[in-house]
């Protein structure tokens, strides 16, 4: 225990909600540190394929002091212009990011708490879980009955269609990774099977505007936890199937299926060598399709309401899903490879089983855990419809700053 | 000072909704309750003509029953040479889809403050008999396809209308049965 250093606030991640974390901390000049598992936007260096995009324009990349400058504000970050855009927030503020320093354990000692790393513990009165959303793939349980044939990937290792093994591919799940990655596949020549569950639709922009100025400035994204009616399904809510991509262009299943993806339902079972999908499909289709009915009327709605009109394209309404009769099964022996592409799950290896509910899910409101001094950030829907999104985590890290620096007022005084 | 709209009125399909978010509720708190057993038996009477009867059922932790058992026929039509003393098992199955669709559509319409004057449905399966006679083994014994169409007298929207018929499905259990696969274990005692 010689070699045990002491901080204020140790802060677990530096990507986008580490150092925001770190910057409001810093603004409040609270001593911390951020432990970083490899370097800084690791993910979005190590962890995304090459072609992958953000899904929000950059001017969408607002961070606590910090905001886009460059001259493209309407296009898409690549993956490294994401590491890019961190790493110089990173220096704005000469954040002190200890970088190669995995975490292994959280303790509680007193009142404050001991994270064991790889480089030794530290002693902190509070810390900040910014692991993020999508750290961890979540591949179903049916994984392990598909055939020893198939390479199995998940989003995390598919990089490009020339790293992909012969055969056809299937591609289970259909929100923004699943969709990009069939098509990117189909477009490359390959024979590709897209397994569609529960999924939400939208354009990629609406009346000449970006969807996500849209939902920025009907205030939907600033929507609050304690303020919606099911948070447990809000935050179950699959990403948007959208693509960022110099030509703005939209991908939703009608886009996917000209461009030679086969359609199935969702991925329900195997028999022999059979896979097995689900027949509700169209139920899935019209569902999607209603919701973002409703969702253009409620845009078309605030921009009458709001004298928008004029500056505006004129109203139109996305094609119907008209995907035809989907694929009941296929043939496993005709498939190399199946991507995963059934979400993520957090994990969190290194803290106490007991702060997890009966499922492995964190037990908090709004980021505080229900031990005192133990903070989240960064996960869907934590404080915030856009809690998750590079441009949503700043007024969380405001928030939760403010709880912790009470908190550490408090300690204080006692 | 209190204001009471007395424009809008209440809306009663029949369900009592706040029994079921209760119900919802107390079975988040209590996920073994959640847990239950539905049983039928069933009684060969003469060529295809049996009867199946349904009594008790598991819930909540205990034994169940219904209000007094209720038993159904099911046979053959005249043109397979049967006696057509009721509908045939397939046509039981599109039955039980169309009431689980129905009483899904009663509930949501309720949830959503949609009042229902009248509600029909029309299921039909596609069912090619070279399947369950032999002929082809290409051809499955079950429906191809199965269709359902609602005509829905309310106040609300066809959009509305639409969505709580999707929402229906979503949360129906003999949709489920009939869209997915499902483990059935026969034996003989």
């Amino acid at each position: 225990m010689s070699n045990q250093r002491t901080t204020d606030v140790v802060v677990i991640g530096g990507g986008q909600a580490g150092l925001a974390m770190s910057r409001c901390l810093t603004g409040r000049s609270i001593d911390h540190v951020v432990l970083e598992r490899a370097e800084v936007a690791n993910s979005w260096t190590n962890e995304r394929w090459d072609s992958l995009r953000t899904l929000t324009p950059n001017w969408m990349s607002r961070l606590p002091g910090f905001s886009y400058s460059g001259d493209d504000p309407d296009g898409y970050m690549t993956a490294r212009d994401v590491a890019a855009h961190l790493d110089t927030y990173r220096r704005s503020f000469d954040a002190p990011v200890r970088t190669r320093v995995e975490v292994t354990r959280i303790r509680s000692v007193g009142h404050g708490h001991v994270v064991e790393s790889s480089d030794g513990p530290w002693h902190a009165r509070a810390v900040v879980m910014a692991t993020g959303a999508c750290s961890t793939p979540h591949v179903p349980a049916i994984s392990a009955d598909m055939p020893n044939h198939v390479s199995q990937l998940t989003p995390i290792a598919y990089r490009n269609p020339a790293q992909v093994a012969d055969g056809g591919v299937l591609v289970v799940g259909a929100s923004a990774s699943g969709l990009q990655i069939a098509d990117e596949l189909s477009r490359a020549g390959r024979e590709v099977t897209l397994a569609v569950g529960d999924h939400v639709r939208l354009p990629r922009t609406y009346r000449g505007m970006d969807i996500h100025w849209w939902m920025d400035t009907i205030g939907q994204l600033d929507e609050r936890y304690d303020e919606v009616d099911d948070l447990a399904r809000a935050r179950r809510l699959p990403s948007l199937q959208l693509v960022g991509s110099p030509e703005r262009r939209d991908l939703d299943l009608n886009a996917a299926a000209a461009n030679g993806v086969a359609l199935a339902g969702r991925l329900v079972g195997r028999a022999g060598n059979r896979a097995q999908f689900s027949g509700s499909f169209a139920n899935m289709c019209m569902s999607a399709d209603l919701k973002q009915q409703r969702l253009l009327d409620r845009l078309d709605e605030y921009a009458a309401t709001h004298g928008l009109d004029d500056e505006l394209g004129e109203p139109t309404r996305p094609s119907p899903t008209a995907p035809g009769a989907p694929m009941l099964d296929l043939d496993l022996r005709s498939i190399g490879t199946i991507v995963w592409a059934t979400g993520f799950r957090p994990s969190y290896p290194w803290l106490d089983p007991a702060l997890l509910d009966g499922r492995g899910r964190l037990v908090h409101d709004g980021g505080v855990l229900t031990a005192p001094g133990l903070y989240v950030l960064g996960l869907p829907f934590l404080r915030r419809r856009k809690s998750s999104f590079i441009d949503g985590v700043g007024p969380d890290a405001q928030e939760l700053s403010e709880h912790l620096s009470a908190r550490l007022g408090q300690l204080v005084r006692s | 000072m209190t204001i009471i709209d007395t424009n809008i009125p209440a809306v009663d399909n029949g369900v009592n909704v706040e029994a079921l978010l209760g119900a919802r509720e107390a079975l988040t708190a209590a996920p073994p309750a959640a847990q239950f057993n539905f049983s039928a038996t069933n009684e060969w009477i003469s060529g295809a003509h049996s009867r199946s009867t349904v009594n008790g059922f598991f819930g909540l932790g205990e034994a169940q029953s219904h209000r007094q058992p209720y038993s159904v026929d099911t046979d053959h039509p005249e043109i397979f040479a049967a006696a057509d003393n009721g509908p045939t098992p397939p046509e039981m199955v599109l039955m039980g889809l169309a009431g689980c669709l129905t009483a899904g559509v009663a509930s949501v319409a309720q949830n959503r403050g949609i009042q229902l004057r009248s509600v029909k449905a029309t299921v039909a399966g596609d069912m090619d008999l070279a399947g369950i006679l032999g002929i082809d083994p290409d051809v499955r014994n079950g429906y191809e396809s199965i269709s359902v169409r609602y005509e829905i007298d309310a106040d609300a929207s066809k959009e509305e209308l639409q969505a709580v018929v999707a929402q229906s499905q979503k949360r129906s259990a003999v949709f489920d049965v009939v869209t997915n696969p499902t483990a059935v274990v026969v034996e003989v005692v």
